[in-house]
């Protein structure tokens, strides 16, 4: 596996520790960092600023009974949430969402297959899954799309995209990323609005496919 | 009534000598370690309340102010400065003050709850890289740790007061991921090169981890 040479910028790790990124971004931003040793001290920086702001803000008086409150139930018995980790090639924040179990792939056609982790109005994030040599079909985005490779690797007009790099497209980006030979390329891709397709399926037939 | 442990105190007084193999810009030595470090590391070692009522009295009001200055109501406020608190209580053992301030730890968890409790989802986190047990806290990282905060605290209050309530607006969580892009006049990148050492020493270590 080579380094990671595509990483996350700096006002979107910004975003990601005060918690206003979109959810289908901050899960792909969340498994970037489990595979990114540079991200995750970089976010280390975000959240000590975070911390600072948090020191540096205006005392408010809390009521008198909180802090009896709350010692009172630190021996409550109470179930941690369950931690989900690393599965195969899936970080994870996506077998979270997975719940621990495989991806439910369903055909695209040309072998390329995708999983729909999640949508809704905010963006949506799934799997997708391409083939060696196939292309992703040429399209432009309407909003920001993240893609997170997982397995393989795939190219197109602004580079090589390996395992763990991390390629942000925008409404300038007209590219046609093509799965290398090898592998077949597993990536995690999320956006904030649909994908606008120019060749390989009729526009009509998006919604039906929710790409 | 809660029983408060005294033994906290033992361990305030606890001075660090700095590491000998250490180069370059030589600490001061014997350094002690912040209050809120040692109360925390009270709290996730010894599971000591008395610390813990420390780490409220100094973080519940901060906390409260911090989630008030977002449009919360007081009421709110509290219930999420409460659930925050024990979160920290629950999850001190994930605490490593080799990695970040307590400061910082903290705020993380007031953001991850405040986002969970409003949106009612659960945010997406990365994996916990979890320390050996038993792992002995090397001091000298602990305080290189802290002083690249001071550093970095130094920094921030040195930037105008316009970039300053920029700053806070986006940690406070005021501003999208699109707002923060386009505040070109923010030192994001000159914020993070402020305590580049501290995190080339966390990468050091995050690679022993693995």
């Amino acid at each position: 596996m080579s380094a990671i040479t595509h990483h996350i910028p700096d006002a979107m790790l910004a975003a990601y520790a005060a918690g206003t990124l979109p959810h289908a971004f901050s899960v792909v931003v969340a498994s970037h960092i489990s595979l990114c040793d540079q991200c995750r001290t970089a976010l280390g920086a975000h959240q000590a600023v975070g911390g600072l702001v948090l020191e540096g803000a205006d005392s408010v008086g809390v009521s008198g009974n909180l802090k009896t409150d709350i010692l009172a139930q630190l021996d409550d018995p109470y179930t941690p949430e369950p931690m989900y980790d690393r599965l195969g090639i899936y970080p994870g924040p996506v077998t979270k969402v997975l719940k621990g179990g495989e991806p439910r792939w369903k055909t695209l056609g040309m072998g390329v297959r995708q999983d729909i982790l999640s949508a809704s109005r905010e963006g949506s994030v799934r799997l997708l899954y391409i083939p060696p040599g196939q292309a992703v079909p040429d399209h432009s985005h309407n909003g920001l799309e993240l893609t997170l490779v997982l397995q393989g690797s795939f190219s197109d007009e602004t580079g090589r995209f390996g395992v763990g790099d991390l390629e942000i497209g925008d409404e300038s980006l007209h590219h046609t990323p093509t799965a290398d030979a090898g592998d077949p390329c597993i990536c995690l891709a999320a956006t904030d609005a649909p994908l606008r397709f120019n060749a390989f399926m009729p526009r009509l037939l998006q919604p039906l496919f929710k790409i | 009534m809660i029983s408060l442990s005294v033994e906290y105190t033992r361990t305030r007084s606890l001075q660090f000598e700095m590491s000998r193999s250490e180069s370059k810009p030589l600490p001061p030595k014997n350094t002690e370690l912040s209050d809120q470090t040692i109360w925390m590391l009270a709290v996730r070692d010894e599971r000591d309340k008395a610390a813990f009522a420390e780490l409220f009295d100094f973080f519940a009001p901060r906390l409260k102010g911090f989630i008030m200055r977002s449009g919360t109501s007081s009421a709110q406020a509290e219930e999420i400065v409460q659930d925050v608190m024990l979160t920290v209580w629950r999850k001190a053992p994930m605490f490593d003050p080799h990695r970040a301030q307590v400061s910082a730890w903290i705020y993380q968890i007031a953001r991850n709850r405040h986002i969970d409790i409003r949106r009612k989802e659960n945010r997406p986190v990365p994996e916990e890289l979890i320390e050996d047990p038993g792992t002995e806290p090397d001091a000298s990282q602990i305080m290189a740790m802290q002083q690249e905060a001071g550093q970095l605290k130094q920094a921030l209050a040195q930037l105008n007061t316009k970039q300053r309530e920029m700053i806070e607006k986006a940690y406070l969580g005021d501003l999208t991921h699109q707002q923060i892009s386009e505040q070109t006049g923010l030192p994001l990148g000159t914020i993070k090169s402020r305590i580049r050492l501290g995190l080339e020493r966390l990468r050091r270590e995050l690679k022993g981890l693995r």
